[in-house]
């Protein structure tokens, strides 16, 4: 029987990876995301998992690369000053494929910046922060239910993807208290493994190699530099990079309408917020307050790759408007794929938008 | 046992200089694991980036050659995860001791189950023979065109103040003796940790009058003293050189292991 809880969004986040099947956390203490390791402390040892608090985030990240090559289901929670110091390694799992999920409370910064209130600026690091070419999946909660269920999700999506997936939140979502249900059980994908006769980086019609787990046999050698099919270093040849980069995005790219996931409300509307995060709920509030159909919400659930798709599912929108806790990082996104008008409401400081004032902004424009 | 057997003959030939002491280490490392009598298939090679690191790319094991310094971190994931696992890491001296340094103080301090063998070449050779943390006072490399004007890193001693189970040093002169300390390494619950000392004609030995690959393997023969003759001469009040390498068992102890299935 499912269950009904009431817990802190952190809570939420590590009881999600556990049902998941997450049995590794590496990771180092940050506020506003610490509650995830202190309960993932608590909890892996009783169900055979394995906690270590490693001595930075540089090393929570690489001892999760390193379980995921045993084929645990592997993750690490962060913030901002730690979500830096991961960004090598994190291009190092995109490099060689390897599963993991990444949690990211997001807080004000640059630097140490604001470590108990509420951001949404590590948005495009997430997409961009590792040097190279790359593609990787994004998702932001909304709510305590949604940094379980979508925490859950983002091990399916990195095992299906074998890419590093972030669980991009906030200290709002991540410290506020609220109802969840709790299902029996969720859905659990599977890591596909490497088959017999296949060469370790070859991929099939997904794009995606099958994963050869570390200490079954298969003798493979997984290394950052550019490599062929057979996981050799080959760092000189232009074809062999060329293929293996366009791979790596492709395979996530490729499939962006397909993993599209968001709430959309008030399809024919003139006026479209669109949100993720806790901007969301101050949204939720303006349309629950105006109740007008001309005034519609597309709430991305998963926000890379941002499938442009989606922007037409609003055919009758004059105007997107993009209220986020960052200078407009998102906004900068939609407007690539738009000729409407675009209007990023742009929030710094830790504070929510105020509905009174993102209603007035809808008034103007109606 | 051949060689065949534990490379990727596939690979060859391999990236090393004329010359060069690693293959040395490699060769002690494969007898010392293959005297063990482990399956190929239980042992995971993990390295960071440099000359050293290049080496599991050429062990027919699983291997993981990670970003640089951070070995020692992927290898506690995968030790931790998978305990059955037998571990072992490639690093070098600018690896594992500059850009490496908090997570090979932490592996000793947590004696994690890992066996890390540093190739100590005493410079920067895949990037062109910069000074590392290990070159000796004095010694010229493309950063210190005037002598290295710092003190070079004690690495067994600093492994070993850590914490770590196991603690020898040797060097390519030295081959039985450091493949027995390797095996030894291996069989030690807990961190153990065994520096090589390396010969780098390319980028070490032709900047310091070691031109030669036998010049430095003469030195490293002249120039080892037995930790025990050090710790006895230290009793009779003598002083040792500073040029001269303590070698032997630095450390050897049963501190409870990370890592060890219960």
């Amino acid at each position: 029987m499912s269950r009904i809880d009431f817990m802190q969004g952190n809570t939420a986040c590590a009881e999600g990876a556990l049902a998941a099947g997450c049995r590794f956390f590496g990771g180092y203490p940050i506020t506003p995301s610490t509650e995830i390791a202190e309960h993932m402390a608590a909890k892996l040892p009783k169900v055979g998992g394995v906690f270590i608090q490693m001595e930075d985030e540089i090393a929570g990240i690489a001892s999760v690369i390193g379980a995921s090559w045993t084929g645990a289901r592997a993750m690490t929670a962060t913030s901002g000053p730690g979500f830096s110091l991961m960004m090598e390694n994190i291009g190092f799992a995109v490099m060689t494929e390897t599963p993991c999920v990444v949690v990211n409370i997001q807080r004000g910064g640059p630097s140490t910046g604001q470590p108990t209130m509420a951001a949404q600026g590590d948005m495009l690091q997430c997409r961009f922060g590792s040097h190279g070419d790359y593609s990787i999946i994004a998702l932001s909660p909304a709510s305590v239910q949604e940094m379980y269920d979508l925490t859950a999700e983002a091990f399916n999506l990195a095992d299906r993807f074998r890419i590093p997936v972030f669980v991009m939140a906030d200290e709002i979502i991540g410290h506020m208290r609220e109802r969840l249900m709790i299902p029996d059980s969720v859905h659990r994908g599977e890591r596909k493994l490497l088959g017999k006769g296949n060469l370790p980086y070859q991929a099939d019609d997904d794009l995606v190699p099958g994963f050869p787990v570390f200490g079954k046999g298969y003798g493979v050698h997984v290394t950052g530099l550019t490599h062929d099919e057979r996981g050799y270093p080959c760092a000189t040849s232009p074809s062999v990079h060329e293929c293996l980069v366009k791979r790596l995005v492709d395979k996530v790219e490729s499939a962006r309408d397909s993993i599209a996931s968001c709430d959309i409300v008030n399809p024919d509307a003139r006026v479209v917020f669109i949100s993720y995060g806790a901007p969301s709920r101050a949204v939720e509030q303006v349309l629950h307050d105006i109740h007008n159909d001309n005034v519609g919400h597309l709430r991305l659930k998963l926000v890379w790759p941002f499938a442009e798709s989606l922007l037409s599912r609003f055919s009758n929108a004059e105007t997107f408007i993009v209220p986020e806790l960052n200078m407009g990082q998102m906004a900068r996104e939609i407007k690539r794929h738009t000729n409407r008008r675009v209007i990023p409401v742009p929030k710094l400081g830790g504070a929510l938008h105020d509905p009174f004032d993102l209603a007035a902004l809808v008034e103007e424009l109606l | 046992m051949t060689f065949d057997e534990w490379l990727r003959v596939d690979r060859l030939p391999h990236i090393y200089c004329a010359g060069c002491g690693n293959g040395t280490v490699i060769n002690c490392t494969l007898s010392a694991v293959d005297q063990m009598g482990w399956k190929k298939e239980e042992i995971v090679f993990v390295s960071g980036i440099g000359c050293s690191s290049r080496a599991p790319g050429y062990i027919v094991t699983d291997s993981l050659h990670t970003t640089h310094g951070r070995a020692i971190a992927f290898a506690t994931g995968i030790k931790m995860a998978n305990p059955d696992l037998k571990v072992v890491v490639f690093t070098g001296d600018g690896d594992l001791a500059a850009i490496g340094g908090n997570h090979f103080i932490h592996g000793c301090r947590r004696n994690i189950d890992l066996t890390v063998i540093c190739m100590n070449n005493m410079i920067y050779g895949m990037t062109g023979g910069q000074g590392s943390p290990t070159t000796p006072r004095g010694a010229l490399s493309t950063t210190t065109p005037y002598g290295s004007s710092e003190a070079a890193f004690d690495l067994c001693g600093l492994a070993a103040a850590a914490g770590a189970n196991y603690v020898a040093r040797y060097t390519s002169y030295h081959v039985k003796e450091l493949t027995l300390a390797i095996r030894t390494g291996l069989g030690n619950p807990g961190f153990s940790f065994i520096e090589a000392l390396v010969q780098c004609p390319t980028n070490y030995g032709r900047r310091n009058k070691l031109r030669q690959v036998s010049d430095q393997i003469e030195y490293f023969k002249s120039h080892a003293i037995l930790a025990q003759k050090a710790e006895r001469m230290r009793e009779e009040g003598k002083k040792i050189p500073d040029d001269m390498i303590i070698i032997g068992e630095l450390a050897r102890r049963n501190r409870p292991a990370l890592g060890v299935r219960k």
